[in-house]
C-alpha cells in the first residue's frame, strides 16, 4: 500500500500537460475519433464507494456550480436517498441503500424470545406491520463495510449501508449523441459529452437513447440537461464541482487512464481484504457502452444501485439496422423496376 | 461523526487507509456505523456503564500503561480517609447535602495536602428550581469551565503517593473497588450491549494503546447533553489516561462541537461565568477587589499562578489609560455575577418576570433548546427581544405564528414583547476566524458584501456600543464610567464601516508598552503595562502578522503542519506533549515521538512546540515554597493542573463527585442496576407546569413511556435549521421532519412506513413522518426489548423544509456542572397518526400526565 494512498487520489490535472498528452493511438480515445488534432488527455471520475460517506456534498456542490434548480421536496421513504434518481435537474445522485442483515446479536432470534417493551399497549398494533419493509432492502451477505487497504477487517454482523453517488458516464460509445438531430450533444476536447443548451431543440430523442436514465428534459424550459462534467472549470485547469467537494475523496477526477489504474490497485487491496463482491463497473472499455469516462467501484450487484448490469448502447445494432432498411428497400425498389419491367414487357 | 462533521471525518477515513480500526458507538446505526469497523449500538443514557466496563476491564487485565500512569497521573495519590465511595453510599459520594442536593467536595481531596479549594468555590447549588423554590439561586462561577483548563486547585503540594499504586486510598485503588462493578455482564444487562461484541471493543482499545499505539476518542456535543454529561467525558479521560493516550500523537479526546466556532465562544466566551482564557467571572458577594479575587482564584503552582497578569493585562486591553493601579486596573467595572446566569434559569427568570431584554445571535431556541414551548413562554414575557440571524427563525416569530398561539395558549395582542429582527451576514461576507476543536484559529476572508440591511456581528456590536457611548458621553453617573472609559476606537472600512475584524485580533493578542505586538503569554505583566484580551490567544499576531491566516500547505511542511493557522496556546497542536516523552524525556517509542530532552542543548525540542517549560530538565524537582511553573517537576506534564498530573480522580472542580458513576436519565424506562440512586443527585431541575417529568420506573404511570428517545443532526442540516432549512438545495435532500423506528417497533404499534405519528411526553407531542429502518435496532435491556425512536432535532414551523421541533419533548433538566439539557436520552410514547390540532393539543398532552398520574413532585426525587 502506498504510504498515503488518500493524498495520491488528489492529484490534479494540469492543464498545460492536459494538452501535450497524446492520446491519438489510442483507438478507443473518443476526442480523437471525433476528429479533435491533438486532443489532452481523456479525463473522467472514478468513484469510489467504499468510501463514500453519504454527505451529498456532491450533489450540492453541482447545482450550485452548474444552477441547476432545486426540483421538489419529497420526502420517498428510500433511506436517506430523497433525490430519487439522475434527472434533468439532478446531475449527482447519491443513492442509499440499507441491506438487511440484523444488527447485532439480539435479534432476531434472541428478540423473539423476549417480552415487549411497550406493555401498555403492545398489542395495538401488532400485525399491521405487513406495509413496512424499508424501501430498498436485499439480502445480501454480510460484508465488511467499507474495508480499507490491507487494514484488518473486523467481521460486522449486521446492517450495511451502502452510499454511492451516481454521474453521467460520458461513454465512449454515447448514444445520446449519436441521435442528437442538432448537433446540440457533443464530444468535448476531454472526451466528455455535453449538451449545448443554445442549440439543443428539446427534441427529447436523448433521453430513451441513453442506457443509464442519466439525461432528462427540464420542466418549463423543454430542453435536454445532463452532467457537463463541469466543461468550464476543465476549460480552466480546475476540477469539476463535485469532486473538490468531495470530503473522503471518493470521487476522484483525473486523466482517465491513472483513474483506471488508481482503480484496478484498490479494486485489488479490497479483494485481498476480503471484499470478495468490490467490482469496477463501467470501467471496461469492453462493455457495451465501450466504457465510462465515469466509472465506480461497487460494493455489491450494479442492480442494487439501479444501474443496469450491462449498459449497451442503444445505436450499437442502428448500423445493422440500417442495412436491413437498405435491403429491405433494394428489395423494394427492385421489385417495382421488375414489376414495371414486366409490364412493359 | 460522518453525520455532524463530514470534513472532519475524512482524517477518520484516512486513518482507516492507514489501518486504523474505527468503532462506533452509537444507539443508531449511522453514517459513521456504516464506514466503522464495528458498530456497537447501545442504549442512549448508559454511556458511563459502557466506559466505566472498559476502565473495569483495562485495571483488572492489567493493560494500563503503568509507566505512564505512575509518572503522570494521581493514580499514585493517596485520598484523605474521610472519602466515601459510592460503593459504601450506594450511589452517593461522601459530601452530599440531601437538603441542598450539593456536594461538598472537602472529603475528596488529597491525604497531607492543604485544603485549598479556589476554583471550586459555591456557596448555593443547583437543588430544584421553581415554584416552591425560587430563591435557591445556584451560584457557582465558572466552576466547570474554569476547572477544565484552568485545574481547580486540588491542594497539590504535600500530597502523598504511593508510586507502587498498592495503598488502599490511593486514586488507583479506588478507581479499582469504584468501577469493579462495571462488569462485562453490566453493560449487556443495562447497555444492551453483548459480552461478546463489548469484549471485541475493549480488546481493540487495548491492543491500540501503550507505548507503541495510541487510540484517540471523538464526540460530537450529543454527549454531553446528559444529566450526568460531564461524567460521560471525565470516564473517556480516566481511561486515555490509563492507557496513555494523553498528550501523544494520535491519542486525546477529540471534542466535535455544534459550530464552526464553538470553541472559540468559549475561549472568547459568551459564557456568562467566565471571562476570556477562563478567568473566571468575579462575584458580587465574594470578590472585593483584585487582589482578593486573584488571591481565591488564582492556583500557586503551575501557570495559573499568573493569573493576575492574565487578568491585569486584560482590563488594560480594555479600559487602556483608565486602568491604573490605584484602580485596580479598573477591576470593579467588571460585571459580577449573582448565581447561575446560565440560558434555561435565564428561561425561567424570564417566566417569573425578573429578566427583561434578551439577544439572540445566531440561535434559535424555539426550535433548538430543550423544553422549545418555555422557550416561547419566557420570550412572550420579555420587555424587549433582539433577533439577528439571516431569516425569519421561530424565535423571531413565535409571536405571530407559533406553536401556542394555534393551540389558543396565546394571543399575539396580549403578548407585550417588542420584538426586535436583524438581518445577519455570513461567514462569507464577513473576516474573522474560526476556532476548531483542536483550539486552531483559522481566519476566512469577505468574499461579498452582505446584501440588503444584513451586517455582522462584529458590525452590529461595534456600532451599538458607539451609539450606547455616544449617547452616555456626556454623563457623569459613575454607573456609566465602565462605558464610557472603555477603549472602543476600532477603525471602520468599506461601504458600511465594517469594523476591522483585524484590529480585533490584535487587541486580543496584545501589545507591550511600546504598543509592539506581543509574542506570547509568558510575556504578559502584572503591572499595566501589557495588555492582552484574551491570555491564551497571546502570539496569534505575534511580529504584527495575523498567524491565523497562515496556509501552507500540507505538502509543503511536516506532518504537525504548523504553519497551517495558528493553535492556542503558542501555536501547540498537542496539549500536555510533555507526556509524550518519559520520564527521562525520552519518546516513549520511535514511532510516537512528539517532543524530547536535548540533554546537550538543555531545553526540549521535538516535532511540535513543547508544553512544558522549554529549559526545565526531566529531573528537575522544584525546592520546597516554589510556585507558579517553577513549582512544577520535571516529570508534571499537566501544567494547569496545580500538582502537574493527569486526574483520574478530581479532588475538587466537580459538582456530582469526584468519579463518574451510572444514574439513569431523568426520564428512563430503566431502573438503575448499579446504585439505589435512580437519578444523578445532584442534577438541576426545573419545577414548573410546563415542565413535568415522568415516573419512576415502577411506579404507576411509568409504563405510559415505554420507549427511549434519543435526538440528533443530519448531514443535510444544521442544529435549529436558520442556516439550512431555508435553502432549497439542502432542504430537498432532507425535506422534512421523519422519525425513525425499528421494524419491531413499527409493527408493535402501527406505525406504517412514510406514514404519520406522534410522540409525546409529558411536556408536549409532535408528529412526523415514519421511516421505519433496520438502522434502529431494538436491544434486550434488563431481560427485556427496548425500543428507541430517533428524531433528528433541526425542523420547526417556519422556513422551506418544516416539521415539528424534537425539543419540544424534552424536559429542562440540567448537568450541574456546565448546565447542559438532557435532551439526548428521554422516555416517551408514540401512536400512529397525526398529532391534535389546536386546543386539543395541550388536552392530549395533558390526559398523558393524567393517565401516568404526574404530578408536581413526579421525578424530583433524590
Amino acid at each position: 500500500m502506498p504510504a498515503d494512498p488518500m493524498r495520491q487520489n488528489s492529484t490534479r490535472v494540469d492543464p498545460v500537460s492536459m494538452g501535450r498528452v497524446r492520446q491519438n493511438e489510442n483507438p478507443m480515445d473518443p476526442a480523437a475519433a471525433s476528429g479533435y488534432l491533438d486532443p489532452p488527455a481523456r479525463v473522467g471520475f472514478f468513484t469510489d464507494t467504499s468510501i463514500c460517506i453519504g454527505c451529498k456534498a456532491c450533489e450540492v456542490a453541482c447545482k450550485e456550480w452548474n444552477g441547476v434548480p432545486e426540483d421538489g421536496l419529497q420526502l420517498t421513504g428510500m433511506s436517506y436517498d430523497n433525490t430519487g434518481g439522475l434527472s434533468a435537474d439532478t446531475w449527482r445522485h447519491v443513492a442509499f441503500i440499507e441491506q438487511r442483515v440484523p444488527i447485532g446479536a439480539n435479534r432476531p432470534e434472541a428478540l423473539a424470545a423476549a417480552p415487549a417493551g411497550g406493555t401498555a399497549a403492545a398489542g395495538a398494533g401488532r400485525g399491521a406491520g405487513e406495509a413496512q419493509q424499508p424501501a430498498p432492502v436485499q439480502g445480501r451477505q454480510a460484508v465488511p463495510a467499507g474495508a480499507q487497504g490491507a487494514a484488518p477487517v473486523v467481521a460486522q454482523p449486521g446492517l450495511r449501508w451502502l452510499m454511492a453517488s451516481d454521474v453521467c458516464k460520458h461513454c465512449t460509445r454515447a448514444a445520446c449523441l449519436d441521435v442528437c438531430p442538432t448537433g446540440a450533444l457533443f464530444r468535448t476536447e476531454f472526451g466528455t459529452v455535453v449538451v449545448q443548451q443554445d442549440v439543443c431543440n428539446g427534441c427529447g430523442y436523448c433521453i430513451p437513447a441513453c442506457p443509464f436514465g442519466v439525461i432528462g428534459q427540464r420542466s418549463g424550459d423543454g430542453r435536454a440537461w445532463k452532467c457537463t462534467l463541469c466543461y468550464d472549470r476543465l476549460t480552466v485547469g480546475m476540477e469539476p464541482a463535485c469532486a473538490k467537494a468531495c470530503p473522503t475523496q471518493s470521487i476522484q477526477f483525473g486523466v482517465l487512464d491513472e483513474l483506471r489504474e488508481r482503480a484496478d490497485r484498490r479494486l485489488a487491496d479490497l479483494h485481498r481484504a476480503g471484499v470478495s463482491d468490490a467490482c469496477l463497473y463501467g470501467r471496461d472499455p469492453a462493455d457495451g457502452v465501450g466504457g465510462g469516462g465515469a466509472f465506480v467501484l461497487l460494493l455489491d450487484e450494479p442492480e442494487v444501485y439501479g444501474l443496469p448490469p450491462d449498459p449497451v448502447v442503444t445505436t450499437s445494432d442502428l448500423a445493422a439496422m440500417w442495412r436491413r432498411v437498405a435491403l429491405a428497400a433494394t428489395a423494394l425498389a427492385a421489385g417495382g423496376v421488375v414489376a414495371f419491367a414486366g409490364r412493359r414487357r | 461523526m460522518a453525520e455532524c462533521h463530514p470534513v472532519g471525518f475524512q482524517w477518520v477515513m484516512e486513518a482507516k487507509a492507514r489501518g486504523a480500526t474505527v468503532i462506533h458507538v452509537d444507539p443508531r446505526y449511522t453514517r459513521t456505523s456504516a464506514m466503522a469497523d464495528v458498530h456497537v449500538p447501545l442504549r442512549a443514557g448508559s454511556d458511563i456503564v459502557f466506559l466505566g466496563a472498559l476502565v473495569n476491564y483495562v485495571i483488572e487485565n492489567d493493560k494500563m500503561f503503568r509507566d505512564y500512569v505512575v509518572a503522570y497521573t494521581n493514580g499514585p495519590t493517596i485520598i484523605t480517609d474521610e472519602f466515601v465511595d459510592t460503593e459504601d453510599l450506594d450511589g452517593i459520594f461522601s459530601g452530599f447535602d440531601e437538603e441542598s442536593r450539593q456536594y461538598d467536595d472537602r472529603t475528596w481531596r488529597y491525604e497531607g495536602a492543604e485544603v485549598h479549594v479556589a476554583a471550586a468555590v459555591r456557596d448555593q447549588g443547583p437543588g430544584v428550581r421553581g415554584d416552591t423554590d425560587r430563591t435557591g439561586h445556584a451560584d457557582r462561577p465558572g466552576q466547570g469551565e474554569a476547572s477544565g483548563p484552568g485545574g481547580a486547585d486540588g491542594g497539590a503540594r504535600g500530597a502523598q503517593r504511593d508510586e507502587t499504586m498498592q495503598h488502599p486510598r490511593c486514586v488507583l485503588q479506588i478507581l479499582r473497588r469504584h468501577f469493579s462493578r462495571y462488569t462485562a455482564e453490566m453493560v449487556e444487562d443495562v447497555c444492551g450491549v453483548p459480552q461478546e461484541l463489548f469484549r471485541r471493543v475493549a480488546e481493540a482499545v487495548t491492543a491500540n494503546s501503550g507505548r507503541e499505539r495510541t487510540t484517540a476518542f471523538c464526540y460530537a456535543v450529543g454527549w454531553t447533553q446528559h444529566t450526568v454529561g460531564v461524567q460521560y467525558i471525565r470516564t473517556a479521560a480516566i481511561l486515555q489516561l490509563l492507557l496513555g493516550n494523553i498528550g501523544r500523537p494520535g491519542g486525546g479526546i477529540l471534542a466535535l462541537r455544534g459550530h464552526a466556532s464553538i470553541q472559540g465562544s468559549t475561549d472568547i466566551p459568551t459564557l456568562y461565568n467566565l471571562l476570556p482564557g477562563y478567568i473566571p467571572m468575579p462575584n458580587a458577594h465574594r470578590h472585593h477587589d483584585l487582589d482578593s479575587f486573584v488571591e481565591a482564584e488564582r492556583i500557586g503552582t503551575g501557570y495559573w499562578a499568573n493569573m493576575r497578569s492574565y487578568l491585569v493585562s486584560l482590563l488594560t486591553a480594555w479600559w487602556g489609560p483608565a486602568a491604573t493601579a490605584d484602580n485596580d486596573f479598573c477591576f470593579d467595572y467588571l460585571p459580577r455575577v449573582t448565581g447561575d446566569h446560565s440560558t434555561y434559569p435565564t428561561v425561567e427568570a424570564q417566566i417569573d418576570g425578573r429578566c427583561k431584554g434578551y439577544f439572540i445571535f445566531g440561535e434559535n431556541p424555539s426550535v433548538g433548546s430543550a423544553n422549545a414551548k418555555m422557550q416561547r413562554l419566557g420570550m412572550a414575557n420579555l420587555d424587549w427581544l433582539v433577533v439577528r440571524d439571516f431569516s425569519l427563525i421561530e424565535s423571531a416569530t413565535w409571536w405571530k405564528d407559533g406553536p401556542e398561539i394555534e393551540t389558543g395558549e396565546m394571543r399575539t395582542e396580549d403578548i407585550g414583547t417588542e420584538v426586535f429582527f436583524f438581518p445577519a451576514a455570513a461567514h462569507t461576507e464577513k473576516n474573522g476566524s474560526f476556532t476548531n476543536t483542536q483550539r486552531m484559529l483559522q481566519w476566512h476572508a469577505q468574499a461579498v458584501e452582505p446584501g440588503g440591511d444584513a451586517r455582522s456581528d462584529l458590525w452590529f456590536t461595534y456600532h451599538l456600543g458607539r451609539r450606547i457611548r455616544d449617547a452616555l458621553a456626556a454623563s457623569t453617573d459613575e454607573m456609566d464610567r465602565p462605558i464610557v472609559d472603555l477603549q472602543w476606537d476600532y477603525p471602520v472600512e468599506g461601504p458600511v464601516d465594517e469594523p476591522s475584524a483585524e484590529a480585533v485580533l490584535a487587541e486580543i493578542n496584545g501589545s507591550d508598552s511600546d504598543g509592539r505586538p506581543i509574542a506570547g503569554y509568558g510575556q504578559l505583566e502584572a503591572d499595566g503595562s501589557t495588555s492582552s484580551g484574551c491570555w491564551i490567544y497571546a502570539g496569534v499576531y505575534a511580529d504584527g502578522v495575523n498567524q491565523a491566516a497562515r496556509r501552507t500547505p500540507g505538502s509543503e511542511q511536516d506532518w504537525v503542519a504548523a504553519e497551517w493557522g495558528w493553535a492556542w496556546p503558542a501555536n501547540r497542536r498537542i496539549i500536555y506533549n510533555r507526556a509524550s516523552a518519559d520520564p527521562d524525556g525520552r519518546p516513549w517509542s520511535e514511532r510516537k515521538a512528539l517532543v524530547w530532552w536535548d540533554a546537550d542543548m538543555g531545553r526540549w525540542t521535538g516535532h511540535d512546540v513543547c508544553d512544558f517549560p522549554s529549559g526545565t530538565s526531566p529531573h528537575y524537582r522544584p525546592p520546597p515554597g516554589a510556585t507558579g511553573p517553577d513549582a512544577l517537576s520535571g516529570i508534571d506534564p499537566f501544567i494547569m493542573q496545580a500538582d502537574g498530573k493527569g486526574w483520574l480522580f478530581a479532588p475538587t472542580g466537580l459538582a456530582d463527585g469526584p468519579l463518574p458513576a451510572h444514574y439513569e436519565p431523568q426520564d428512563s424506562p430503566f431502573t438503575n442496576r448499579l446504585y439505589g440512586r435512580q437519578r444523578n443527585p445532584a442534577r438541576e431541575l426545573f419545577r414548573s407546569r410546563h415542565n413535568r417529568y415522568h415516573p419512576s420506573p415502577g411506579q404507576l404511570g411509568s409504563e405510559v413511556f415505554p420507549y427511549v428517545v434519543t435526538t440528533y443532526r443530519l448531514t443535510e442540516h444544521h442544529t435549529a435549521g436558520g442556516m439550512s432549512r431555508w435553502l432549497p438545495y439542502l432542504a430537498e435532500l432532507q425535506p422534512e421532519f421523519f422519525v425513525e423506528v425499528s421494524p419491531e417497533l413499527a409493527a408493535e404499534r402501527g406505525l406504517r412506513h412514510l406514514g404519520w405519528a406522534t410522540v409525546v411526553t409529558a411536556r408536549n407531542a409532535i408528529e412526523g413522518r415514519v421511516l421505519v429502518t433496520e438502522r434502529m435496532a431494538p436491544l434486550r435491556v434488563q431481560g427485556r426489548v427496548v425500543h428507541q425512536i430517533g428524531l433528528p432535532y433541526h425542523w420547526g414551523p417556519n422556513g422551506y423544509s418544516r416539521g415539528d421541533a424534537a425539543n419540544e419533548l424534552a424536559a429542562l433538566v440540567l448537568d450541574p456542572n456546565v448546565h447542559i439539557q438532557e435532551v439526548k436520552a428521554l422516555s416517551a410514547d408514540i401512536v400512529p397518526g397525526r398529532r391534535p390540532r389546536g386546543p386539543a393539543l395541550p388536552a392530549f398532552v395533558a390526559s398523558y400526565r393524567e393517565r401516568a398520574g404526574i404530578v408536581f413532585t413526579t421525578g424530583t426525587e433524590r
